[in-house]
């Protein structure tokens, strides 16, 4: 009987599948953890009014409870924002000192630009130049709010015209740098360019003067507020981004807010060192990113790949790349960043920096960290992956159809795209897929080629030539080391975290799951036979 | 050189292709042996022989696929039509589109039927698409497949079952208009129906291509094949019309082979 168990490998069938449950479940357990997080973050949350033992008052929304373990009471830990006020958003309380909590329905809750969140209770709005006042303060609020949205495009018109005119002066300067590196200084090209600059520059200060009158006067509409202990603070309307009072949203209110904060995040600036606000410049810059890579590692990879397969004679040479490419695979992220930084910015960048922007420098153009040479990087790395899967999707390929093709009178080239490639189109697609998902994942050797905690422009943008693939550039995946890690305010960071992580998982599925089905519409297309 | 094959050389008046000393090598070792004989034109050759024998090796040799094998080692000579094909001159591409090749896998590309069958036209630079459309369909009705398919030409080849992908695979030898047609053991895979419509395809077929068809069926042979050739380890024994070579063999082993004494 025993013999038969052992012999008949049961103990092994059950071992493997433990280790494969065990390994769905770490991966379950990780997606649960982030989704609920992450899915959670823009869920308004009841303002809890803490009436403590003591008599002094806190107002805030529970983020967490636990049971201190040393001496098993039950304590919750408040999100009490003001951080102007009390210099810690966050606060842990022990459940016996509270003698009572309310949820009051006038309980407001501001998103400021600065400072994070207020909550707290509104006293009075005053409003300038404002004719006709609806009654109730916080109609009056809203009202304000409203005004000041609709004076938005003003402002921002303004200030686009202020970064246009950067970018022009500073083109100007690129090309006053070049003349006066060539000892033209005294020619008329010179004088003329400039006249433009000084030209430029009075625009300038007219706009930067509109600029700060349009923003003192927004600045005039301020509103008063008491915290739950009394303190009384004043917030100008223009800090303010949204405002509502949590304890008192109807469902649809409470799902429109959430809609109003997942379309902020997907296409709005970061705010406060990053832990508020959108998260678009990093969406884009990664998404940038890959798309760079691909273009760069995936011609090169299958192209490599084929001829690795169906060119090269199978000889000692061919074993040793091959075997260097697949321990290429192997090798640490990092590595592939200082090779980037070595190679790509100090050797190329600096080369394209000394030929054709010798103006410049010191200062440099390519020869610095940018999403191109990142890409490239990344390219690197993930070639090996491309040239792998493509050699070996062709190696899967039937012999009798290659002989088939030749038999009929096809050149090897012939035989290669009418053939060979599409019908290895599927396994490529797999390695594209396993190529991007790892890329999309790697920070480490982006920190070295070039990516940044607040890039100030993005590398495609309307501004001729449109492409500036020199510049830096923000990376969702660095964007989670960077808020998690290197934030002042961690704990309040900590949302943001999940959000971002949540996105740049959505993003790789994303990718993913488009490269899956065209390679599934592949698969069905050019299935063999067998 | 074992012993010498001339005499296999029998009275052929119109010989499309001639086989003379033909020695070829894998790598050291030898598999075809001192070959010496005439295919006659328009005509069904068989070539039978146990396992091993270097029945694939030979037909392979004349549409020139053993180039593909980087051990090959080839001398002597075949001639196509007075011209020597292993000769610097002769453009490989243009050899194997005069000859076309039926394998014993039908192996249809994962293309829809109609580009299969015009899969060499549109590599030899047809594109003119009445053309195309004429030769998909004179080819797939000489091959006894237009019947079953011309409702659904631009579906999938992989819809077929296994004797109308082996005739697709003849359909699409033929419609380059080649002048030998070459077939390794097209039936090997296929069920006794399946076998006997190819069988039939290959009778109507005789007289207008020269088939030179490889097989292990004794029977498939006599019924198919006008001569016979009879290899055995590389060597050419037997070499003559089909019905002599089957009721009177002249070689003890040939009689031994086909009396299934071994092989
Ligand atoms: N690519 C190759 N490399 C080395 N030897 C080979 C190769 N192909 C065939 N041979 C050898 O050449 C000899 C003839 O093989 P071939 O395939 O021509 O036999 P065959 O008569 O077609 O046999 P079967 O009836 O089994 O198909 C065999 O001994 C075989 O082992
Ligand atoms: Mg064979």
């Amino acid at each position: 009987m025993k013999s038969k168990y052992w012999r008949e490998g049961e103990p092994f069938v059950w071992g493997s599948g433990a280790a494969l449950a065990l390994i769905l479940l770490l991966i379950l357990t990780l997606l649960v953890v982030i989704f609920k997080n992450g899915l959670g973050v823009f869920w308004v949350s009841p303002l809890s009014h803490l009436e403590m033992q003591d008599g002094s008052k806190l107002m805030g929304e529970v983020v967490q409870s636990s049971v201190m373990s040393m001496r098993d009471e039950p304590r919750s830990q408040l999100k009490i924002a003001n951080r102007d006020l009390y210099s810690l958003d966050f606060k842990w309380v022990s459940d016996k000192d509270i003698k009572q909590v309310t949820y009051p329905q006038d309980a407001i809750l501001i998103e400021r630009q600065e400072y994070g969140n207020f909550v707290g209770f509104l006293s009075s709005v005053t409003l300038l130049n404002q004719p006709s006042l609806p009654s109730g303060e916080y109609a009056t609020l809203l009202a304000g709010l409203d005004d000041l949205k609709a004076n938005m495009p003003e402002l921002e018109a303004v200030k686009s015209q202020i970064s246009d005119l950067n970018y022009r002066v500073e083109s100007l300067d690129h090309k006053l740098a070049k003349l006066r590196f060539r000892g033209e200084e005294q020619g008329d090209d010179f004088q003329q360019l400039t006249m433009q600059k000084e030209l430029l520059q009075t625009e300038f200060q007219t706009l930067v003067t509109t600029l700060n009158v349009l923003q003192a006067r927004l600045m005039q509409n301020t509103a008063r507020f008491t915290d739950a202990s009394g303190t009384m603070l004043t917030i100008p309307l223009s800090a303010m981004v949204r405002v509502y009072k949590p304890n008192n949203l109807s469902f649809f209110a409470k799902v429109s807010l959430y809609l109003q904060k997942t379309r902020e995040l997907f296409f709005d600036e970061p705010r406060e060192s990053n832990t508020e606000g959108g998260l678009f410049p990093a969406i884009f810059g990664t998404v940038l990113l890959i798309i760079i890579m691909a273009i760069f590692s995936f011609p090169l990879g299958v192209i490599a790949g084929v001829y690795l397969r169906e060119y090269a004679r199978d000889g000692f040479m061919v074993r040793l790349v091959r075997i260097a490419v697949n321990n290429l695979a192997g090798i640490p992220s990092i590595v592939y960043g200082i090779f980037g930084l070595a190679f790509f910015i100090y050797g190329i960048g600096s080369s394209i920096d000394q030929i054709f922007f010798p103006a410049q420098l010191p200062a440099p153009t390519f020869g610095t960290g940018g999403i191109l040479w990142a890409s490239l990087t990344l390219g690197l790395l993930t070639i090996p992956v491309v040239i792998v899967s493509t050699e070996e999707a062709l190696g899967a390929i039937p012999g009798g159809l290659r002989e088939s093709s030749y038999a009929l009178g096809a050149t090897k080239f012939q035989t290669l795209t009418r053939i060979l490639i599409p019908l290895a189109s599927p396994g490529i697609m797999t390695g594209f897929i396993l190529a991007m998902a790892r890329a999309a994942g790697e920070v480490a050797p982006l920190m070295i080629t070039g990516v940044v905690k607040l890039a100030p422009s993005l590398a495609l943008d309307g501004q001729y030539p449109f492409f500036h693939l020199n510049r830096k550039f923000m990376h969702l995946g660095f964007h989670i080391y960077d808020i998690g890690f290197q934030s002042p305010n961690v704990e309040a960071a900590k949302p943001m975290v999940f959000v971002t992580t949540l996105l740049l998982i959505g993003i790789v599925i994303a990718l993913a799951s488009t490269a899956i089905f065209m390679r599934n519409r592949m698969k069905k297309k050019f299935a063999i036979a067998d | 050189m074992k012993n010498d094959n001339r005499n296999a050389i029998i009275a052929i008046e119109d010989s499309i292709v001639q086989v003379r000393d033909l020695n070829l090598f894998y790598g050291t070792s030898q598999a075809l042996f001192n070959l010496n004989f005439d295919i006659p034109r328009n005509k069904v050759t068989a070539l039978i022989g146990p396992s091993g024998c270097g029945k694939s090796t030979f037909i392979r040799c004349i549409n020139r696929m053993n180039d593909l094998v980087d051990s090959v080692n080839i001398n002597g000579s075949i001639q196509l039509d007075q011209q020597d094909i292993f000769d610097k001159s002769v453009d490989v591409i243009d050899l194997r589109r005069k000859i076309g090749m039926v394998f014993q896998k039908s192996n249809p590309f994962p293309k829809s039927i109609y580009e299969n069958v015009i899969y060499g036209l549109r590599i030899g630079g047809v594109t003119e698409k009445p053309v195309l459309e004429e030769a998909a369909e004179v080819s797939l009705k000489r091959s006894a497949l237009w019947d079953e398919v011309k409702d659904r030409l631009h579906d999938s080849a992989m819809g077929l079952s296994g004797g109308q992908m082996q005739r697709l695979c003849i359909a699409r030898a033929i419609a380059v208009s080649p002048d030998i047609i070459l077939m390794d053991e097209p039936c090997s895979a296929l069920d006794p129906r399946s076998t006997a419509h190819i069988e039939e395809l290959i009778r109507e077929l005789n007289g207008e291509y020269t088939i030179i068809i490889v097989t292990h069926n004794m029977q498939q042979a006599s019924r198919v094949s006008d001569l016979t050739a009879f290899l055995y380890e590389g060597e050419l024994i037997e070499f003559g019309k089909t019905t002599d070579l089957f009721t009177v063999p002249v070689k003890k082993a040939t009689e031994d082979y086909i009396t299934g004494r071994f092989g």
